[in-house]
């Protein structure tokens, strides 16, 4: 029997697991971060950090900058369009993207609806900062999830508060009774077929990785000790003193992330990290954009 | 009798899942250390091919590895460990080197190209396969088998004890390869 776009579109995930996705703003940066290790890139105009410096409103990048990634390596290659914003989709869809990141680290087009992600072949990945709101994506087709984070900021507190909400929401879930859980759906706003999966399987129904704030092999290697099953890198690794080397420490840091001998050896002269912004300190919460 | 899966990156536990189902004992490889303890098999498994090759070398695996498999470790390998045994690839760089086959990187395109589909698999007959990303075998030496082909392409082929397949065994509800492979070491 064959399987449905939306079963290859989740098995694309799981050849990521275990691997660092890294944002680039140009096919020279692409492949530095091809060289460094990454499993795939993520092509936008501006990292995170640099629109929250710019201000105003933010957009799918342009298709010919993305192409120029695409013709640069070998990866797969992911880029983001607003949420909601499914024409953009179709776009990054036309251009035969490997992953749509429908993201709230670009300016929300609708306040109400995200993307219906059934009506399309590509996948996409979904930022989430608890399980409602990952089976709500995944209930609208998703076939990855991430935390949100909070993208641009180098500060790894709300990936943390994300992916252990996650957890302890899972957790809850597996030990219902199984009466329990169409009220557990109710609370949470999703389908009962999904609360199902997670009561079954202890875990979310696709692979979830880790994003927003993550700067450091240390912060890779927590978010992975914390259940992520890999992890997004954005601007902390283009932001910092030495790009190649710090992005090839995060790497090997996600795939011994239990070793701490290893993690102290990493995380040895990497350079200046982004300097970063604490959560308090910023005027954009990009988490607060689509629930 | 233990099976290392390497688990750089990739889809690891998804093997480990299958060796379980069979009975077979299996551990990860991550770092040198995991090669102290002795391994009778070796999968490699999909993901990205950089990724795994560039972290052979950056972790001390390579060398050590090479060896083994110079001197007859049965290896499996899908979709990127495929390109990781091949002694050519397209456009890349090979890493091991192990294998008389030259193959081609993301043969059926970028992500939309993923698809799956029933093949005869040689003396072990129809077997579903999942392509993602794949790549296939241009061309095979005189002394690999062939063991199955979908649409004139080469996607599975077995050299004395290296064994390899363009698609992915482990996302299918179907043991055989893996069970093939564990016949092929005598498990």
């Amino acid at each position: 029997m064959e399987k449905t776009r939306y079963e290859l579109n989740k098995e694309l995930a799981q050849m990521l697991k275990g691997g660092v996705i890294m944002d680039v703003t140009t096919p020279e940066q692409a492949r530095i971060a091809e060289a460094a290790g990454a499993c795939a890139v993520m092509a936008l105009e501006r990292i995170p950090a640099d629109i929250r410096a710019a201000g105003g409103v933010s957009r799918m990048s342009d298709p010919k900058m993305i192409r120029g990634i695409q013709e640069a390596v070998s990866i797969p290659v992911m880029a983001k369009c607003r949420i909601g914003h499914f024409v953009e989709a179709q776009i990054l869809e036309a251009i035969e993207i490997d992953y749509i990141d429908e993201s709230e680290v670009l300016s929300p087009a609708d306040d109400v609806y995200h993307i219906d992600k059934t009506q399309f072949q590509v996948p996409f990945v979904c930022g989430a900062r608890d399980l409602s709101e990952a089976l709500r994506r995944i209930s609208e087709g998703a076939s990855m999830i991430r935390t949100k984070g909070e993208p641009g900021t180098g500060d790894v507190v709300q990936a943390v508060r994300h992916m252990r909400a996650m957890n302890a929401e899972i957790h809850r879930v597996q030990n219902l009774r199984e009466d329990e859980l169409y009220e557990a759906a109710k609370q949470l706003q999703v389908p009962v077929e999904l609360v199902k999966y997670v009561h079954e399987h202890g875990k979310l129904p696709v692979v979830n990785f880790a994003a927003g704030g993550v700067a450091t092999p240390a912060d890779a290697a927590l978010m992975m000790q914390l259940g992520a099953e890999g992890v997004f890198v954005g601007s902390g690794i283009f932001k910092s003193g030495d790009p190649a080397k710090r992005a090839a420490a995060i790497v090997q840091a996600v795939t011994n992330f239990t070793d701490a001998k290893k993690l102290a050896a990493l995380s040895t002269d990497l350079g200046e990290a982004m300097v970063g912004i604490n959560e308090n300190e910023i005027a954009i919460l990009m988490a607060e954009r689509g629930k | 009798m233990a099976i290392g899966i390497l688990a750089l990156q990739g889809a690891f536990a998804e093997h480990a899942a299958m060796l379980d189902r069979l009975g077979a004992e299996h551990f990860e490889i991550r770092q040198r250390r995991d090669l102290d303890r002795g391994l009778d098999g070796l999968i490699l498994p999909g993901g990205e091919s950089t990724v795994m090759g560039k972290l052979l070398r950056d972790l001390d695996l390579f060398q050590p590895l090479r060896e083994r498999i110079r001197s007859g470790l049965p290896v499996f390998g899908t979709c990127a460990g495929l390109i990781l045994l091949a002694k050519e690839v397209e456009g890349g760089v090979p890493c091991f080197a192990a294998m008389d086959i030259r193959v081609k990187r993301n043969a059926y395109g970028r992500q939309l190209g993923s698809f799956s589909t029933t093949a005869e698999v040689a003396g072990l007959g129809p077997r579903p396969m999942t392509f993602i990303r794949a790549p296939y075998i241009v061309s095979a030496g005189p002394g690999t088998a062939v063991l199955a082909q979908v649409d004139g392409h080469i996607v599975a082929a077995q050299q004395e004890k290296l064994l390899v397949t363009a698609f992915h065994p482990e996302l299918n509800d179907d043991p055989a390869i893996h069970r093939h492979f564990l016949d092929m070491i005598g498990a």
